[in-house]
């Protein structure tokens, strides 16, 4: 689960907790940004790993930087790799995303990069040395779900590396969805930080995950178009139309 | 002298070094990282003495993504 959107550290916490993440996002910004540096000590407490993101950036330059600066700052080679292409669609810019992504493989970064739901792109990302793909469901912070569950699919079938959803959950059930498609997890903030009750959303999405997770290795039946009884089909009572009693019953 | 400090100028005691302008950032004592000049300038180097113009960059964690 994400940081970003909470209200503040109190809801964060609350939240963080009840959604039971081991791994977290945070954000690298300039320090008099204001920005709510209290999150690290948050996470610190509650012994929850930090994933920093190149959130923000918008080419391959600045998001290499970021992700060293994150590096030099937090500790961790970790790096959520974002290069989005403008404001309004937040998409990524998948041009600049693989070249950053080769960059950061070959300077000893573990690079989990947020990429559009392109099956090529996704087989690119992978091929450059990213240690999973993270592909969106709809834009960051819409939550309008997944808008092609077949391409995603198809990135599941294709990948050698863990599948993250990653963006445009906005309900429990997209979340179950994901999984059931075969991801691997899912990565989410607003759809929890943004909710009326962010704890009580946080809750219901790791039980969404856990129900996902569990049906898809379930081995679900096969969908069928004309009905199938469940009860046996033999050995029937029928009606005795000949005993009068048993026919007025 | 002058130097642009997370993008404004600042005036600055010629000698003065990163380190010195991290406090003057207000920045918190751990999770900071320095770019000086476009490139990070790693922690152990924090004692640098800076030049006029220089551009320096400080950053920390915050809640996002």
């Amino acid at each position: 689960m994400g940081t970003g959107g909470a209200t503040n550290l109190a809801v964060l916490e609350r939240a963080l907790v009840a959604s039971g993440t081991e791994l977290t996002t945070v954000a690298m910004r300039r320090v008099d940004a204001g920005g709510g540096t209290g999150v690290l000590g948050l996470l610190e407490r509650l012994g929850i790993a930090v994933l920093p993101n190149t959130a923000g950036c918008r080419g391959a330059a600045e998001a290499v930087l970021t992700a060293q600066l994150a590096r030099e700052a937090l500790g961790t080679s970790w790096i959520k790799l974002e290069v989005v292409a403008d404001e309004r669609t937040l998409l990524p810019d998948v041009v600049e995303l693989v070249d950053a992504a080769e960059r950061l493989v070959d300077d000893g970064f573990t690079v989990l990069p947020y990429t559009s739901d392109d099956p090529v792109v996704a087989r690119r990302l992978e091929d450059a040395g990213c240690a999973a793909v993270m592909p969106l469901g709809s834009p960051i912070g819409t939550g309008l779900g997944i808008r092609n569950p077949h391409n995603l699919e198809m990135i599941v079938a294709a990948a050698g590396v863990p599948v993250i959803l990653d963006a445009g959950i906005g309900t429990a059930s997209d979340a179950v969805l994901a999984m059931e498609l075969g991801c691997d997890a899912v990565l989410l903030a607003t759809a929890v930080t943004r909710a009326t009750d962010p704890e009580r959303m946080a809750r219901a999405m790791r039980a969404a995950v856990e129900a996902g997770f569990d049906a898809r290795h379930a081995g679900r039946i096969p969908q069928r178009f004309w009905a199938q009884a469940s009860s046996p089909v033999r050995d029937f009572w029928t009606q005795d139309t000949s005993n009068p009693s048993q026919a007025d019953s | 002298m002058r130097v642009l400090l997370n993008g404004s100028p600042q005036e600055v005691d010629a000698g003065t070094t990163a380190a010195e302008l991290v406090v003057l950032a207000g920045a918190p004592p751990t999770g900071v990282a320095v770019a000086l000049d476009g490139a990070v300038l790693p922690r152990s180097r924090w004692a640098t003495v800076l030049v006029e113009g220089a551009t320096v960059e400080v950053l920390t964690a915050v809640q996002g993504g």
